[in-house]
């Protein structure tokens, strides 16, 4: 090939090629990304809650039941923990609203419609839940 | 002319970068009839045809084929020849090269990038072994076919690339469509890889996030986010069962 005939289609035209900033507003730019980042941003509370479990825990282990009673009864730690379970929850049902998508499941050659998928997580949640309620509850 | 006498118009800003000549994209307005038929693409090969000759875009089927045709419409990635110009009456509608690219030319992106990436994944049919004679042929039920069938739908258009933040912001992430691809060949039984070397890297398979924009962008319903969601769980087996392939 002589020069005329690549000329402005190799090299030169790659090197003055127009590379964007990066945009570190990409979340707002659409609703998709900005619940995308919500939901992200809930994994703070469900590590809090986590955090809060092992801290009755200990407080059960350590005797210590009673401090951590008066510590969960403050207001503050009342409002942040209904903020959490509200985060959580959100949390857990988008995640398993998410699941048909890495789990195929087929039975008969078929593929099993997401929404059974989804139905059977949210039943097996709700199943699990009421028998810990049951557990805690029962004394 | 007189197509502004009957026919309503619309305003097209469109994106031009001259290299050399722009530091930087600038948008320049151009106004074509709105015909109820017109796709966007026939939006700019109005302008191309009887406004300006100089601006340059990629097209080629014009019917949802080839792939060439993705572009930025009013900050969604779309195939232009497949979005009709009366989604934005009255206008204006703004036309964007693909966004995490580098733009070559006004609305032409340079995708060395993902061929690069696509040819890592080994996207054909590897064999180990004996071959048949050339003349046997490779015969599938249809459930074997329709175990990777959605995934070969891929016309490698990229909006997926152009819609996930991942890339965006990495762009040594290996991509939504490569990795749709990698399953395409890794669900078909006549293929004999796992391709588990290329898809089980930070970069690849767990760089993705599940922000999901490339399964509501890709034109042909490949889903690639649920070919990455689901190479997740095989490459999490393999690693607790190394004897489990796929
Ligand atoms: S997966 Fe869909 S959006 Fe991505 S390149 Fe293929 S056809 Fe285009
Ligand atoms: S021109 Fe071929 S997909 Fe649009």
């Amino acid at each position: 090939m002589t020069r005329e005939m690549t000329g402005g289609m190799t090299g030169d035209t790659r090197a003055d090629a127009y590379r964007p900033r990066r945009d570190r507003l990409w979340f707002t730019r659409s609703r998709g990304y900005t619940v995308f980042v919500l939901r992200e941003l809930t994994s703070v509370f469900v590590a809090w809650s986590i955090v809060f479990l092992l801290m009755l825990v200990d407080a059960v282990l350590g005797g210590s039941l009673p401090e951590f009673a008066a510590l969960a009864a403050r207001p503050w730690m009342i409002a942040l923990n209904v903020v959490a379970l509200a985060a959580t929850v959100f949390h857990a049902v988008t995640f398993l609203n998410l699941a048909p998508k890495a789990t195929v499941v087929r039975l008969d050659g078929r593929r099993v419609p997401a929404w059974m998928i989804q139905g059977g997580n949210h039943t097996a949640w709700a199943l699990v839940s009421l028998l810990i309620a049951y557990v805690v509850l029962r004394s | 002319m007189t197509d502004s006498a009957e026919t309503p118009v619309i305003r097209m800003e469109v994106a031009r970068y001259r290299p050399g000549e722009d530091a930087e994209p600038v948008f320049q307005a151009y106004d074509v009839p709105l015909m109820d038929d017109w796709a966007v693409l026939d939006g700019l090969t109005h302008i191309k045809d009887r406004l300006d000759g100089s601006l340059s875009f990629r097209w080629s089927c014009r019917m949802g084929v080839c792939g060439s045709c993705g572009m930025t419409v009013n900050g969604e990635a779309r195939l232009t020849c497949g979005t009709f110009l009366t989604e934005y009456a009255p206008g204006p509608v703004r036309i964007e090269p693909l966004k995490g690219f580098p733009v070559i030319r006004d609305l032409v992106v340079d995708i060395d990038d993902f061929l690069a990436k696509l040819s890592s994944v080994r996207p054909w049919l590897v064999r180990e072994g004996e071959e048949p004679p050339l003349t046997a042929e490779y015969a599938q039920t249809p459930e074997q076919l329709e175990a990777y069938k959605q995934y070969s739908m891929c016309i490698n258009c990229l909006l997926c690339y152009s819609a996930c933040p991942v890339y965006v912001l990495d762009p040594d992430f290996l991509g939504p469509a490569a990795i749709a691809l990698a399953q395409r060949y890794n669900l078909d039984s006549r293929d004999m890889d796992d391709r588990f070397d290329v898809l089980n890297l930070e970069d690849a398979v767990w760089g993705c996030t599940f922000v999901g924009e490339c399964t509501k962008v890709c034109p042909k319903h490949v889903d690639p986010a649920e070919a990455i969601q689901r190479y997740k769980v095989s490459a999490a087996l393999r690693s607790v069962l190394p004897w489990s392939r796929r």
